[in-house]
């Protein structure tokens, strides 16, 4: 029996949250993900949700809570975004570097200066190397389904998973999204069971400062240095693909929902021309193949679910064929292109696929994308490759630049 | 309570050989925060000199466990500490954050302040050493007037050191406390007495720093004494609001024997540029802080 219900992005989240059962719940208010704190105060205080909700006084302490929390064997959730993400910062290192099963919904905004409430990804895409796995959600549906899913990764792989949604577009836009049966969430996602917890009955100094290199413990036994726990969270954030696609599948067995896992493709199979980009800005591009394709292009999109770990392999199964790739990306790595663009193109080398790639950047701090000025963007791309032009500045889309 | 040392728990929970500076204060009051906590306690702290008595990873002479987190994040890690065992139903637990006066005065205060108003059950220990030791000495905002720092190094800090304990009983803690290691028994009673109190505890410790304040070693206990006795560090607690003097400053306030702070300030090497105005208006804060003491105590 579905139970589909109309709803916002930030209530689809807190649902999904709830579904996790998660145990700690920490976070400090900021547009556009002010609405999810305030469900999950609803659920917490009316009952629904059996969970400490700490109301703390900042970004900082709100993912320090859920540091501590989960050291000690707590399912631990919290959200934001724009700028307190950046001023999480710190913890968001803290939080990998102590291989913990945090999970985090980023609500997509541009940071200051100046302001801006609006939506872009800047906010996620500077956090790229902190650690943390990062999912990018295109409906509602997607982001309840993927705060589910990011629990089971999180816990199998021992690292934090941030789950981003595009502020406005997704966190207040009203969609059908289908509540899972809370007996088969917990079927998929039984309780957490940490392998290590703080506590008297095993006391230990967690996070100890460590010496550059390896060195002996009481018995002899020589153990990690700095840089061989550092490997392992790599090694872990490499191991994580696999895990993600697994959890992927049997999520679609159990729910009857696909996501994709690593990444998506629409109308990939001839598709000579391909459109890639994360999130609701991917999820536009679909309309811009439909248009492309009414005019005789070979048009399709692939969406980049995961952006870290960066899914090199499987995107270059997704490319293969594509005679020109456009990337659309709301973010950008400053005096340079955008971040996806590099990876991307990083991910090509030395492989067969050199299809010319060119980069727009569109959308920051919430400037509107249409369809159809993605497609018309496209298209332009895709004449210019016809002639030959391989190599192209990186285009700001619907931004006046003198 | 004991009446003397033989009735404090004989257990040690830190072995000898740590990683503190020879004749650290730090070293001596941790020792017996430990014993009056006991077991059945986890210690969260950030980068300071607490985490360098802690080891080098993997080992640590320490037998109580013990989190470390940033600088900034102390009293927010004893907040997810305290949720966590909640949700888990350990209750029993008691969670101690424990930060210099760098992490407290100047870094932590944002998380000190939100898990204080927010009556976060736990206790809060900030080791005063008066400056960024584990650094190398620079000026905190609990460096006292006159006193040079590595940052302060030719003209001495210009400002009085911050009133903190004004700052915490101003978010009407369960109970508040002032200890030092040279009165070791005034010290674990008040560790005795917190670990009893639901709600949020903050114990202040002085703590006398051989390198920091630049007197030798030997001196700790001694230096500890001279803070009190000339009222610089007054011990008391604040429970319900009610103000009390404890042990030594107790019987200084009923006898009247307080010291002049000359005697304390002439034996530290980071006091030696101090001018005699300074000196004058050390004395004034000291006397007029302690009047205020003394008046609270007769209330």
């Amino acid at each position: 029996m579905s139970n589909v219900q109309i709803m916002t992005g930030n209530q689809a989240a807190a649902i999904g949250a709830k579904l996790s059962n998660v145990q700690v719940v920490a976070a400090y208010p900021i547009t556009p993900q002010s609405q999810l704190a305030e469900i999950i105060s609803q659920y917490i205080e009316g009952g629904e949700l059996k969970a400490e909700y700490v109301r703390v006084e900042g970004e900082h302490s709100a993912l320090t809570v859920c540091i501590s929390a989960s050291t000690v064997g707590a399912r631990v959730f919290t959200a934001t975004s724009a700028n307190g993400l950046l001023y999480m910062h710190e913890q968001l290192h803290w939080a990998a570097g102590s291989r913990l099963p945090i999970v985090m919904c980023c609500v997509n905004r541009g940071v200051g200066a100046p302001w801006t409430i609006f939506n872009d990804q800047q906010d996620s895409i500077s956090q790229r190397d902190t650690g943390w796995i990062q999912i990018y959600c295109r409906n509602n549906q997607e982001i309840l389904d993927t705060i589910i899913q990011s629990y089971r990764i999180a816990e199998e792989v021992y690292a934090p998973v941030m789950v981003c949604y595009d502020g406005f577009v997704l966190s207040h836009t009203m969609m059908p999204v289908d509540i899972p049966d809370p007996e088969k969430v917990r079927e998929f996602l039984p309780p957490y069971q940490a392998h290590t917890i703080l506590s008297p009955e095993d006391p230990r100094t967690l996070n100890a400062v460590l010496f550059p290199w390896r060195r002996a413990n009481s018995e002899g036994v020589i153990c990690d240095g700095y840089m061989e726990m550092r490997y392992k969270l790599q090694a872990a954030l490499e191991s994580s693909p696999a895990v993600i696609g697994e959890t992927n599948r049997r999520f679609a067995e159990v729910f009857g929902r696909d996501h994709g896992g690593l990444s998506w493709g629409y109308r990939t199979e001839d598709a000579e021309l391909i459109m890639t980009g994360m999130g609701s800005v991917a999820s536009e591009a679909m309309q811009a193949a439909d248009i492309l394709r009414d005019e005789g292009i070979k048009a399709g999109v692939v969406g980049v679910r995961v952006f870290r770990p960066f899914p090199a392999k499987d995107l270059k199964e997704a490319f293969r064929g594509a005679k020109g790739i456009v990337i659309f990306e709301k973010g950008i790595s400053y005096g340079y292109e955008g971040a996806l663009c590099s990876d991307l193109k990083a991910a090509f080398y030395g492989s067969e696929n050199q299809a010319p790639v060119h980069n727009y950047i569109a959308g920051l701090g919430g400037r509107d994308v249409k369809a159809r000025e993605l497609a018309d963007a496209a298209r332009a791309s895709w004449m210019e490759m016809q002639k030959g032009i391989v190599e192209k500045p990186t285009t700001w889309l619907n931004c006046y630049t003198g | 309570m004991p009446e003397n040392l033989f009735k404090i728990n004989a257990k040690e929970y830190i072995l000898p050989g740590t990683r503190a500076c020879q004749g650290c204060g730090l070293s001596l009051a941790y020792r017996y925060a430990l014993k009056a906590l006991r077991e059945n306690t986890i210690v969260t702290l950030p980068a300071c000199c607490l985490c360098v008595l802690h080891g080098i990873y993997p080992s640590t002479p320490v037998m109580i466990p013990a989190l470390n987190n940033s600088f900034a994040s102390t009293a927010a890690s004893a907040s997810g500490l305290v949720a966590g065992l909640q949700a888990l139903n350990r209750t029993d637990t008691t969670v101690v954050a424990i930060a210099g006066d760098g992490g407290t005065f100047d870094m932590g205060i944002q998380a000190l302040s939100g898990a204080a108003e927010r009556g976060t059950d736990f206790i809060y220990v900030c080791y005063d050493n008066e400056g960024y030791m584990n650094t190398g000495t620079q000026r905190s905002s609990a460096t006292p007037l006159g006193a040079l720092t590595t940052t302060t190094p030719i003209a001495t800090k210009q400002q009085h050191k911050k009133d903190f304990l004004k700052i915490m009983e101003a978010h009407d803690i369960a109970y508040l406390a002032t200890a030092s290691p040279s009165y070791p028994i005034d010290l674990y009673d008040k560790f005795v007495k917190a670990k009893k109190i639901k709600g949020t505890r903050y114990i202040h410790l002085y703590i006398p720093c051989p390198p920091g304040w630049a007197y030798p070693p030997k001196d700790t206990v001694k230096m500890g004494r001279l803070a009190v006795e000339t009222g610089i560090a007054p011990l008391f607690e604040v429970e319900n609001g009610r103000f009390r003097f404890t042990g030594r400053s107790k019987s200084i306030a009923e006898r009247g024997n307080r010291l002049p702070v000359i005697n304390y300030l002439e034996k530290q090497g980071r006091f030696k540029k101090m001018n005699i105005e300074q000196l004058h208006q050390v004395q004034h804060w000291v006397d007029g802080k302690w009047q205020e003491y003394q008046r609270r105590s007769q209330e």
